[in-house]
């Protein structure tokens, strides 16, 4: 499997980072070296392995559905780069 | 007493209980030795006030009788934990300015066993580096150098600040964060203790997230009996953490009773690399016959996916690391971007995470991505995260016929030169884990014990991995291994 730059160009767009034009055949190479070094995998006989998705088995605990927390609108918002009566203000998102 | 800041854990709690030195003294020697090490950019926010306040407190305490052991520690804190009021980055752009109005679990257990923080200490970009050279701060250097060359070293990584400032005396111990060897590694490189414990063991709770499954904290310590006490101060379940183990806490300094006859320790013939340096494998011989030597039972096993724990954690890392880090979008804390005339809510999520995020926190983000995309969620990530499983399960075959710990080098080398590895393909720094990322793969403990010097004067480390929840009997095991090895160098002070 091979990332050229349209490749890298939809996967900057998807995890939201801005990536100049001009970088994208770079970074398309980058991220083929490292997609290489995944292609290892391949190798190994996985048929019939259960994919790990906790490494301690376990099942997540279930707890009582009551609010045990909240009343905290200055805490939460205290660190936003822009809050304004009481809510995080954002670029127009509606037209 | 002089030099306290050159005391261990255990050492100065049993002089503070004799009333022979006081909390304030042990924080004015390290306030001040840290003054002195700005060379080093191991602390990046100091925090003597709070340090003084808790300081004088721990005094009252002890004074009353019946102090924790770690009251009256002065403590350095990796930046990815976040602690109230204190700037808190995981030595990232995007988190500028951030300052939690909460604290981390293990934190708050230290502040209430009684010890002090001196600062937040440096480390790679959200915790994804083996050489802290990531870091929004700058790079941290290594207190030792290679003979009398003057050329900087690198720490290691992530944990490297912490790593630098304890092998450097600036405070009596530190706390870590582990992914794929992130204490081991550090700890390794410039001669210290560093202990991943079990996945579960401390609560993740307000350590900021890289990859969910295998991040652990633990203790970055002068001795492996400082990691015992120190890991008893951390540990314990957390229900605001639903991956912590409800399991008791041991008292983990009870177990070090050095007396290793009889345990079985397993050498992993998959760890013997190709090109691994002629000091390395002489090292690992070394601490092979030490063990043998206190007693232990040495059995050749075998690992035989240990080579595949690379890519699958290249794969599952960054996976979760793009999830994990999709929150730092601008909107609820830390750094956004300067808006053009007409940019969306698209725009401002874009520039801020490409002025945010260093180049290596953008790569990964961008990996975990693509092989979480549709189309390739099955080739890369369920694959990866099944070979996972099969890394697993080589470890509990080991353990199954009676394998009680591993013996292992902690790194492929001693500390490389700062921007040594600046021209090298990202993967051949991603090698610096490969003796340490099966044990997160696996949720295993592990520890690195100093154990001998390079031909340049370096420190070299071995890694210890024992049996999940055992790391009382991991601890003592190391422990019989820093006897034997008997390793008391120290770095000459040039900073």
């Amino acid at each position: 499997m091979s990332i050229d730059a349209d490749t890298a160009a939809r996967v900057a767009k998807l995890a939201r980072i801005a990536v100049p034009q001009e970088d994208l055949p770079k970074l398309a190479d980058e991220l083929n070296g490292i997609i290489a070094f995944m292609e290892q995998l391949n190798e190994v006989d996985v048929d019939g392995v259960e994919p790990m998705t906790s490494v301690t088995p376990q099942r997540l605990k279930r707890r009582v559905d009551v609010v045990t927390d909240g009343d905290q609108q200055e805490a939460v918002l205290a660190n936003a780069p822009d809050a304004r009566e009481g809510f995080f203000a954002v670029p127009k998102v509606v037209e | 007493m002089s030099d306290l800041n050159k005391l261990g854990i255990a050492e100065a709690r049993d002089a503070l209980r004799k009333g022979d030195v006081t909390s304030i003294e042990l924080t004015e020697a390290c306030l001040g030795a840290i003054e002195d090490a700005g060379a080093l950019n191991a602390f990046v926010h100091n925090t003597p006030e709070i340090a003084r306040d808790q300081a004088a407190a721990a005094d009252t305490r002890i004074k009353a009788g019946n102090a924790p052991d770690m009251c009256g520690i002065p403590l350095g804190i990796k930046d990815l934990f976040c602690t109230k009021g204190v700037p808190s980055q995981a030595a990232s752009r995007i988190l500028e300015g951030f300052k939690p109005e909460y604290e981390s679990t293990i934190t708050q257990q230290l502040w209430d066993a009684g010890s002090v923080m001196l600062g937040k200490l440096n480390m790679d970009e959200f915790a994804m580096g083996s050489s802290n050279e990531t870091s929004v701060y700058g790079d941290v250097v290594n207190p030792w150098r290679r003979g009398n060359d003057d050329a900087p070293l690198t720490p290691g990584g992530s944990s490297g600040g912490s790593a630098s400032a304890v092998a450097a005396d600036l405070c009596l111990a530190a706390t870590g964060t582990d992914t794929g060897g992130s204490i081991r590694q550090p700890a390794a490189f410039v001669g210290i203790t560093g202990l991943k414990p079990t996945y579960g063991r401390c609560s993740r709770w307000g350590v900021v997230a890289f990859a969910s499954s295998l991040d652990q904290a633990g203790p970055m310590t002068k001795s492996v009996r400082d990691a015992a006490i120190m890991l008893g101060a951390m540990a314990g379940h957390d229900a605001k953490d639903s991956t912590s183990a409800e399991l008791a806490v041991p008292d983990f300094e009870a177990a070090l009773t050095g007396d290793i006859r009889g345990k079985k320790i397993g050498i992993p013939k998959e760890y013997r690399m190709d090109g691994m340096p002629a000091e390395i494998e002489r090292l690992w011989a070394d601490g092979t016959a030490m063990l043998k030597d206190a007693g232990a039972e040495i059995v050749d096993i075998s690992l035989p996916h240990t080579k595949y724990a690379l890519p699958a954690y290249y794969v599952v890392a960054p996976a979760e690391a793009s999830s994990n880090l999709a929150r730092y979008d601008g909107v609820r804390f830390g750094h956004r971007a300067k808006l053009g005339q007409g940019d969306g809510i698209t725009e401002m999520y874009e520039k801020t995470r490409a002025e945010g995020f260093g180049p290596e926190v953008q790569r990964r983000v961008m990996i975990g991505t693509y092989v979480l995309s549709a189309g390739f969620y099955d080739a890369y990530y369920n694959r990866a995260r099944k070979v996972r499983s099969l890394i697993k399960k080589d470890f509990e075959d080991a353990f199954s016929q009676g394998i009680d710990a591993l013996l292992t080098p902690a790194t492929p080398s001693a500390a490389f030169g700062l921007g040594e590895m600046a021209d090298a393909d990202p993967v051949q720094m991603y090698l610096n884990d490969v003796f340490t990322v099966t044990v997160n793969l696996a949720g295993l403990p592990g520890i690195a014990v100093p154990a001998g010097l390079d031909k340049q004067g370096l420190p070299l480390g071995l890694q210890l991995i024992g049996r999940p929840w055992d790391e009382g009997d991991l601890l003592n095991t190391a422990y019989a291994l820093e006897q034997a090895a008997g390793f008391v160098a120290k770095p000459t002070k040039w900073w």
